[in-house]
């Protein structure tokens, strides 16, 4: 019992951390909170199904064709929708809003609700670990992340974009200024954010079926995930999913599978009305108290 | 160093606009017209058109309640925005003033003559309440937090199944007489409109407008900043709050749906395609999109696609929104000028 | 013995690693006048902020007029009589010129001098910005506020902190971006203030004119005062020509 909470706990933690490992990284990069990211879960799950049942591509190729696709429209989306009102905050977030809505509405208009909707595991099979048993799918969800968020940790912290990036995001006149273009930058941030969206969705959709409203659910698990551990924290991103996981699997276990939902809302309300600037948050914290 | 002759559109006011501004005696029949005639259109067709039951239908005239109700939601919006707090949840303000509505006279049978007042003033102090803890941030934190509460409130209401739960409250008195029904709802609307359009333009307006474009100078100035937004935050409840109690008594039934998104996003796309800051941007906005959107019901979800598409163009292409287009169409004109251009080499 | 208006000791504040004031005390007596100088970065803007409340000190005690301000709302510092201006001069964009000072001449401070009385704001505002040289009958004073240019911008700043009646008056870096004719024409206000009996605190770095108003000078590097007393006689000491030039300061710590 005690084990098979932990390594659900788990495995749910790490769902949370690669769901909200996107949305993360674009805003700690580039400021932008990106209300379409939840869309880019949902459309990475179906142009993967588009490319395996139509095109008959082999299931690998397809999924990482889709991350393709996804960080190359992420860095369109930039490019047509953003950059027009870069610096509105207001504008970025009607617009994204206004996308991502577009784009699930789109889907459930053209009728993709159906259980025949959905993506295969990577490896099929199980494992049983300390008398529980697990798929191979979730133990491979849990390495991803992990790779992920260490590769993240890397790249922000020791690779030259990565920094550059850093400095935009912390201090943008100053960046512009020893010549890292902010255009650029973000463009990037927001196809990188877009492409480990769809690494979340290739992952984590092989364990159910593509449903429409994964498309707000997902989002609001980011929002939640990302305020809790800090807007801009690498660290904040592992230690919000660890408690915001166990959290959801315990209010899903003792008090009904409803209060998942509750939990990870409930996280943002309390969160951003005690410690707005969450666990692990920094910079942001002086700059929008007043 | 060369010179050369280019075009470039001029604008100026046109005659009439001047006329009827500056000289406070009006010339002519015309010049009353032209200030007169928008501001009575308007106020005719809100006082005309509940009285045309048998001529439009009950459909429609259920439609323009829902339009009336989202000029509520756009109205308290956009003096939100005015203190510089940007809402995506208008959801929450509304799904408060439902509730508390539904409750009292669900519970304890009280006649919307009290229930609609109560719930329109305590509803705004709840929604103060609950705000307040982040009304000290600045930036997309305010967006964030009313985003996530009526989804919040939404779920915790399956969860713990009080309030009526799933099945919501039905069978709730309703307010008597189409007719003086919408009378009272557009009563309220122009007094919304009026009362914030001279609330935010008063000195006491001011400072709210002090607080969205500068907020260290006003705290420089000794005003306690999160206190005026904790006001702001009342006073943008009360037509928001009002809208959701009516409604409860309208369709006799509140239930979790007081809370669905529609009633963020409608708002906020209103007043995004009719023009932030002026207050009658966002009720021309409802004006068009409500009817519009009642026309697309039969396509479904493709309705929220063309919906989200339009807040999507507005608001990249046409950032000012209509109102403030038409308007300048109306009292100025373009026209070309050459201008000499000097250009150094 | 005059009572000091202000008594700072101790004052002691860290950004991350940076210490960004360290260990500053200083008094001022009323009418006094203060120049804060220092290199970029040496800690002035940050003694300012907490000054007037922005930034909450780690460590150390700020008296005005002998009540415990330290840590105190700013707001609150503000209506006990203690204005500020700010170095980058951002206007309310979208209203007039007059209008931007109808928010500090409505408010709660103002409006007590004056008796609770709200008065005719309008024409006040007009005056205030006659007195720190606007004028009256051309356009400006109707203009919306965001297309002024940079030095009414530094003035409009300046009535905004006169528009509060305070006590003391803390300028920061109001010179710069004025041209020389504008800041000739604001020393002799700033002159008039001094002599109604207002404490002035300036951080410049245009020493000429500064040294025409003040009576006394801080100087700070790295966030520690390293030199006080006179202008005068504190610009010829070592330390602060060292501290000017670049070199490295031995502060003998």
């Amino acid at each position: 019992m005690v084990t098979n909470f932990l390594i659900y706990g788990l495995v749910n933690s790490a769902i949370l951390m690669l769901s909200a490992i996107g949305f993360s990284l674009t805003f700690g990069l580039s400021g932008v909170a990106n209300f379409a990211h939840g869309a880019m879960y949902l459309t990475a799950g179906f142009i993967a199904w588009m490319l395996i049942n139509y095109l008959g591509l082999s299931p690998l190729v397809a999924m990482l064709l889709t991350v393709v696709l996804m960080g190359i429209l992420g860095a369109l989306i930039y490019r047509i929708i953003l950059m027009p009102v870069r610096g509105i905050v207001l504008s970025e977030v009607i617009s994204t809003f206004a996308l991502g809505v577009a784009l699930i509405e789109f889907f459930r208009w053209k009728g993709f609700t159906s259980f025949d909707f959905s993506l295969p595991p990577f490896v099929k099979g199980s494992i049983e670990i300390f008398g529980v048993t697990i798929d191979y799918q979730r133990l491979i969800i849990i390495g991803i992340a992990l790779i992920i968020a260490l590769f993240l940790w890397y790249f922000t912290h020791y690779t030259n974009t990565g920094l550059a990036l850093r400095g935009m995001a912390q201090d943008e006149y100053t960046a512009l200024s020893i010549g890292i273009e902010s255009d650029w930058a973000a463009m990037l941030s927001l196809g990188l954010g877009a492409a480990l969206a769809s690494v979340a969705a290739v992952a984590i959709l092989p364990l159910g079926i593509i449903s429409i409203n994964l498309g707000y659910e997902i989002f609001l698990i980011a929002l939640a995930v990302s305020v809790l551990g800090g807007l801009e924290s690498t660290l904040g991103l592992f230690v919000g999913s660890l408690i915001l996981g166990y959290a959801m699997v315990i209010a899903s276990t003792y008090l009904g599978p409803q209060w998942g939902q509750v939990v990870y809302l409930g996280a943002i309300v309390i969160v951003l009305a005690i410690k707005p600037s969450g666990l692990f948050g920094k910079y942001k914290e002086l700059e929008e108290r007043v | 160093m060369r010179t050369n002759l280019s075009h470039r559109k001029e604008r100026i006011d046109r005659g009439i606009k001047v006329r009827s501004d500056d000289i406070f005696v009006l010339a002519s029949m015309r010049d009353l017209l032209y200030v007169i005639l928008p501001k009575a259109i308007v106020i005719l067709a809100m006082l005309i058109l509940p009285l045309l039951k048998d001529v439009v239908g009950m459909y429609w005239l259920n439609v323009l309640v829902t339009t009336l109700v989202v000029i509520l939601l756009a109205l308290s919006w956009d003096l939100l925005a005015s203190a510089g707090l940007v809402s995506l949840g208008q959801a929450f303000f509304f799904g408060v003033g439902s509730y508390i509505a539904g409750y009292l006279s669900f519970k304890f049978g009280w006649s919307p003559l009290f229930t609609i007042p109560t719930a329109t003033l305590v509803g705004s102090i709840i929604c103060a309440l609950f705000l307040y803890p982040v009304l000290r941030l600045r930036g997309i934190y305010f967006g964030l937090i009313t985003f996530a509460l009526p989804l919040l409130l939404a779920r915790l209401i399956e969860a713990t199944k009080v309030l009526g739960g799933t099945e919501g409250m039905s069978a709730l008195p309703p307010i008597p007489g189409m007719t003086g029904k919408l009378y009272l709802l557009m009563f309220v609307v122009l007094l919304t409109l009026f009362g914030f359009r001279r609330l935010i333009s008063s000195n006491y307006g001011l400072v709210f407008q002090g607080i969205r474009d500068n907020d260290r100078a006003v705290i420089a100035a000794g005003y306690n900043i999160q206190w005026y937004k904790t006001q702001a935050v009342f006073i943008a409840a009360l037509p928001a709050t009002f809208a959701g109690a009516f409604v409860a008594h309208h369709f006799q039934f509140v239930g979790v749906p007081a809370f669905a998104m529609d009633y963020s996003i409608l708002p906020l796309t209103a007043v995004v395609v009719g023009g932030a800051g002026t207050f009658i941007g966002g009720a021309l906005g409802a004006v068009i999109l409500m009817p519009l959107s009642e026309i697309l019901r039969e396509f479904g979800s493709l309705r929220v696609v063309i919906y989200s598409l339009l807040l999507l163009l507005f608001s990249i292409g046409l950032p000012e929104g209509l109102f403030k287009y038409v308007k300048r169409k109306y009292s100025q004109i373009e026209r070309l000028t050459t201008m000499e251009e000097v250009k150094h080499d | 013995m005059i009572e000091p208006i202000i008594k700072i000791s101790n004052l002691c504040k860290s950004f991350g690693g940076t210490k960004a004031t360290n260990d500053v005390s200083f008094e001022l007596k009323p009418g006094e006048a203060l120049g804060i100088i220092g290199p970029n970065g040496s800690g002035k803007s940050t003694l300012i902020n907490l000054i007037s409340g922005f930034v909450k000190p780690d460590k150390g005690q700020i008296l005005f007029k002998g009540i415990n301000i330290t840590g105190m709302a700013p707001h609150k510092i503000v209506n006990l009589g203690i204005a500020r201006s700010f170095q980058m001069s951002r206007p309310f964009y979208n209203m007039s010129v007059f209008k931007n000072l109808i928010i500090p001449i409505s408010s709660p401070r103002a409006r007590k001098l004056r008796g609770g009385k709200y008065g005719d704001l309008d024409e006040a505002a007009i005056h205030l910005l006659e007195e720190v040289g606007f004028e009256r009958d051309s356009q400006v004073p109707y203009k919306e506020a965001g297309a002024l240019p940079h030095g009414y911008l530094k003035r409009l700043e300046l009535a905004r902190c006169l528009a509060l009646e305070p006590d003391i008056v803390i300028l920061d870096e109001l010179f710069s971006g004025m041209s020389m004719s504008e800041i000739a024409s604001v020393v002799p206000l700033l002159e008039r203030i001094k002599k109604e009996g207002k404490t002035l605190i300036m951080v410049e770095h245009r020493l000429t004119e500064l040294f025409k108003i003040i009576d006394k000078i801080i100087v700070l590097n790295f966030g520690m005062k390293i030199a006080e007393g006179l202008p005068r006689d504190v610009m010829t000491q070592d330390e602060v020509t060292s501290a000017y030039l670049g070199s490295e300061v031995k502060t003998g710590a």
